[in-house]
């Protein structure tokens, strides 16, 4: 197909395959380089691999069919995932610039891309990192023995526990009052919770100094962050397996129900995994690539990290599920446990008359002959099957499920250290695209002096970050990570990347890029990368992005609160937001969005060059001062004339070398 | 004689047992968890385990009022159970027919729980007074609180890594600056030279060669 939008200047705004090869040649310019390969594979693979890919994926597949679920993030990684990421690795290797300035060199007009990219880049990197400092706030506290979650603090008299803890559980205590003194609600902002602030100025400071020369530390640091994760996900698997109840856990993960591939909200879900897994539309894949010599095999590339991305997520769900069904098994072990004691104690029975294994055939054996006082005993069912499934994602997976089944293991300090290790490692090597994603825009947009060196753009961003994100520091602020979790992580990346592909393959045109693939690799790109760039991934991104927006719609806009004054406490409450967030929402979700259609827009509408504006204002008054006593014909003509030159203006400068800082 | 006498001695224990009932008002209930405690060293609940726990009691009642005299005796146990657990009251050691006031009890209980847990190797889980809630270990914290030292050292670690990286790469700025200065001074020089010496599309002319050429001629 030959449709493609007309785009003139194209030729001047890139370089052509000779500057590339010179460029190449001379190793002129000062853009940052990659010390070898192996830096490039690492740092993409941790920017892909992040925090994710422990608690989100395994509640995924867990939850829509487990084994069965595999098939479609399979299907979809291959045919949504895949494409976006080849795509971003190509026109970065080829036009040699940041998110911005990619889009800016296909079009002026699309320089909103890159725009938006940095917006959701900044605002995802805000919250991001508040869940790195709570990490780190963990990792602190490993280091003692007894860890902190493992007991309620005593009341006043000291016999018993404080009433929130005693009737939650000492987890989530710890969690939402300890960590967090998490308030009622959002409204509710309730004043800086200090040792949260500390952990914040920790987590960006640790940023800042990883960063500080751009990929020349972060290069560096990659080698650590990007490989121990594997290591301590190896070593909790080799652990897992030894513990009890850790098979049916992996039983639970991996039961296939087919049934549930006939749900379009598990395609959906799959879909949307997948795009957030492959960091797609950050804008710093770009800016990596871009550091990578022009002949790289991006193809090869693309291919790798998508494989490694499935496999890691698979790897990390199989270990988590590991220590989740231990977490269960010693949680329905100490019901049933509890459930015999009560028993006993009421019919005033030997202590092992009643053992796990007659238990169901005792308590039947008891109902029947004294229904009247097992009523009035208040027994709990234990149910294995809804302990595996509670809690389990998000936050409440790292910070409560995993907490509590490590207090349970032997030598837990330890094991507490290794695992806010890796949850560390995991997040900054995917902030370290993000701050990538960010800088680099800013640089571009001249937002910050071009003549600036790396450390004082680094420093600037990350104490300015650290300024805003002190929101997040409120005794609100998990309630805020949740509103930037679910807005300005979702529709607009969805969007971003949905023009992205329109972009490259309908307006830079597909045929230009399948010369510049064969230029950099060596051979054209296949049938299967043609048909997925132009129709099928676009189509996927934008079903997907379609139903989002109408589900997000249609709901009421309600979030869970930590409020001990409920009546479901301690399950998390469901109060509907106030009425501003909707003002919130939308510059979370709405402005990146918007902001490339509406980029465009007003480059249309605005002549470019305010001094071909001035000349042409200035041209009319001189005529129409000479021709005051014009008649309507005249001055007609005059505004016709007058028209006709600011159309030439903006027309003659519309590629955009009428701003003086392009 | 001696059918009175015995009598005479049984009245008091008889007339003690009818003051302990399951729920007398200033009874308490004890539950032993013998087995879930220790397992498979868990020893049998018998007539001389019994007696060691009302001693353990008479002991308890003795040191919380110094000076009575409590004995074996003043402890009254009744209703056991196989679960093992029974009710017992405590009678006055100057008046068998009153019994101690429940408060007493508990305070004494209270005081003396570690000594009477210990004399039967439980816990104050497993070794339960009904009523009587026992007193937690709260739990220690260190001060200064150890996520603090570790911030401290981290904190530490990167500010030293910043500073150290600021200065090497100011560092490398000035002798980068010192090189390019000298590298200009000598390309000034190759430049002068290439003017002066040698025609515009030859190149540079080698002074060493001409001078060569004058010293062979002679």
């Amino acid at each position: 197909m030959k449709l493609v939008l007309p785009n003139p200047g194209l030729e001047d705004r890139i370089p052509s395959y000779e500057d590339l090869d010179r460029m190449e040649k001379e190793e002129a310019g000062d853009r940052p380089k990659w010390d070898n390969k192996a830096q490039y594979i690492l740092t993409c693979v941790g920017f892909c691999i992040g925090i994710g890919n422990v608690w989100r994926f395994p509640y995924l597949c867990q939850s829509h069919g487990g084994g069965a679920f595999l098939i479609p993030y399979v299907i979809l990684l291959v045919l949504e995932g895949m494409p976006l990421l080849l795509l971003e690795f190509a026109i970065g290797q080829r036009l040699r610039k940041g998110s911005v300035g990619v889009w800016r060199a296909i079009s002026p007009y699309l320089t909103g891309v890159g725009v938006a990219s940095m917006l959701v880049s900044l605002l995802i990197g805000l919250y991001y990192n508040t869940l790195i400092a709570w990490i780190l706030w963990y990792l602190f506290n490993s280091f003692q023995s007894p860890l902190p979650w493992a007991q309620c603090p005593l009341n006043d008299n000291g016999t018993g526990f404080v009433p929130e803890c005693q009737r939650s559980s000492a987890v989530d205590y710890y969690f939402y009052r300890v960590t967090l003194n998490s308030s009622a609600s959002i409204v509710d902002s309730g004043g800086i919770h200090w040792p949260i602030v500390l952990c914040l100025l920790a987590a960006w400071t640790v940023m800042c100094v990883c960063y500080i020369r751009g990929i020349g530390t972060s290069g560096k640091a990659v080698y650590v962050t990007a490989i121990l994760p594997y290591i301590v996900l190896a070593i909790f698997l080799i652990r897992g397996l030894t513990l009890k109840g850790a098979l049916s856990g992996i039983k639970f993960l991996f039961t296939p129900d087919v049934d549930e591939l006939m749900k379009p909200t598990t395609w959906l879900d799959a879909g949307a995994q997948v795009f957030y897994a492959f960091s797609l539309a950050w804008g710093g894949l770009i800016s990596f690539s871009s550091y990578n010599p022009v002949h790289n095999n991006c193809m090869q590339d693309a291919v790798i990290l998508s494989a490694i991305t499935g496999l890691t997520s698979i790897y990390a769900a199989t270990v988590t599920y590991t220590i989740i069904g231990f977490r269960a098994t010693e949680k329905y072990d100490s019901c049933i446990s509890d459930n015999i004691m009560t028993l006993l104690n009421a019919f005033e029975l030997p202590e092992d008359s009643i053992s796990t294994s007659n238990y169901d055939a005792a308590f039947n054996h008891l109902n029947s002959s004294s229904p009247d006082i097992i009523l009035a005993l208040d027994i709990k069912i234990c149910d294995l099957q809804t302990l595996l499934s509670e809690g389990v994602e998000g936050t409440g997976l790292a910070f409560i499920v995993f907490t509590e089944a490590i207090t349970q293991m032997p030598g837990s300090p330890a094991w507490s250290v290794l695992f806010f290790i890796m949850l560390l490692c995991l997040g900054i090597s995917t902030l370290f695209g993000n701050i990538e994603g960010v800088v680099v825009p800013l640089k571009d947009l001249n937002m910050l002096p071009q003549k600036w060196p790396q450390e004082a753009l680094t420093g600037v961003t990350c104490a300015v970050a650290f300024v805003i994100s002190l929101l997040f520091a409120q005794h609100s602020g998990i309630y805020w990570v949740t509103l930037f979790d679910n807005f300005a992580g979702s529709v607009p990346l969805l969007t971003i990347g949905f023009f992205e592909m329109i972009a490259v393959v309908y307006i830079y045109g597909i045929d230009r890029f399948n010369e510049d693939l064969e230029f950099m690799v060596g051979y054209k790109p296949s049938i299967f990368w043609q048909v997925t760039w132009r129709f099928i991934s676009p189509l996927i991104v934008l079903v997907i992005l379609v139903f989002y927006l109408v589900t997000q719609v249609q709901e009421e806009l309600t979030y869970l609160v930590w409020d001990p004054n409920s009546e479901e406490f301690p399950t998390l409450a469901s109060v509907p937001y106030p009425s501003w967030i909707n003002a919130l929402i939308f510059l979370l979700a709405g402005v990146p969005s918007l902001a490339v259609p509406v980029y465009a827009l007003c480059r249309l509408v605005f002549i470019c060059s305010q001094s071909a504006l001035i000349a042409a204002t200035f041209n009319y008054i001189i005529l129409y001062m000479r021709c005051q006593e014009a008649t309507p014909v005249y001055s007609s003509t005059l505004m016709l004339v007058w028209c006709f030159w600011a159309l030439t203006m903006h027309y003659k400068y519309s590629d955009g070398r009428c701003r003086a800082t392009n | 004689m001696l059918e009175k006498i015995l009598v005479l001695l049984c009245l008091p224990s008889a007339l003690a047992q009818h003051l302990c009932t399951p729920g007398a008002s200033d009874g308490y209930k004890v539950r032993l968890s013998i087995k879930t405690a220790l397992g498979d060293q868990a020893y049998v609940w018998n007539e001389n385990e019994m007696f060691l726990f009302r001693a353990t009691l008479a002991f308890a009642m003795r040191t919380h009022f110094n000076g009575q005299m409590y004995n074996v005796s003043n402890i009254v146990v009744c209703d056991e159970t196989p679960r093992v657990s029974f009710w017992f009251v405590v009678t006055s050691p100057l008046d068998t027919s009153t019994l101690v006031d429940r408060k007493d009890v508990e305070e004494a209980v209270r005081k003396s729980r570690n000594r009477i847990n210990s004399a039967f190797l439980l816990t104050d889980k497993t070794l339960e007074f009904i009523g009587i809630a026992p007193t937690l270990a709260a739990p220690v914290y260190p001060d200064p609180p150890p996520w603090l030292i570790v911030f401290g050292v981290v904190m530490g670690a990167v500010g030293a890594g910043i500073i150290i990286l600021l200065v090497t790469s100011v560092l490398q700025k000035k002798r980068k600056k010192n090189e390019k200065s000298e590298g200009e001074d000598d390309e000034e020089d190759t430049r002068v030279k290439t003017v002066e010496n040698g025609t515009a599309s030859d190149g540079v002319y080698n002074m060493s060669f001409s001078d060569d050429e004058r010293f062979t001629k002679m």
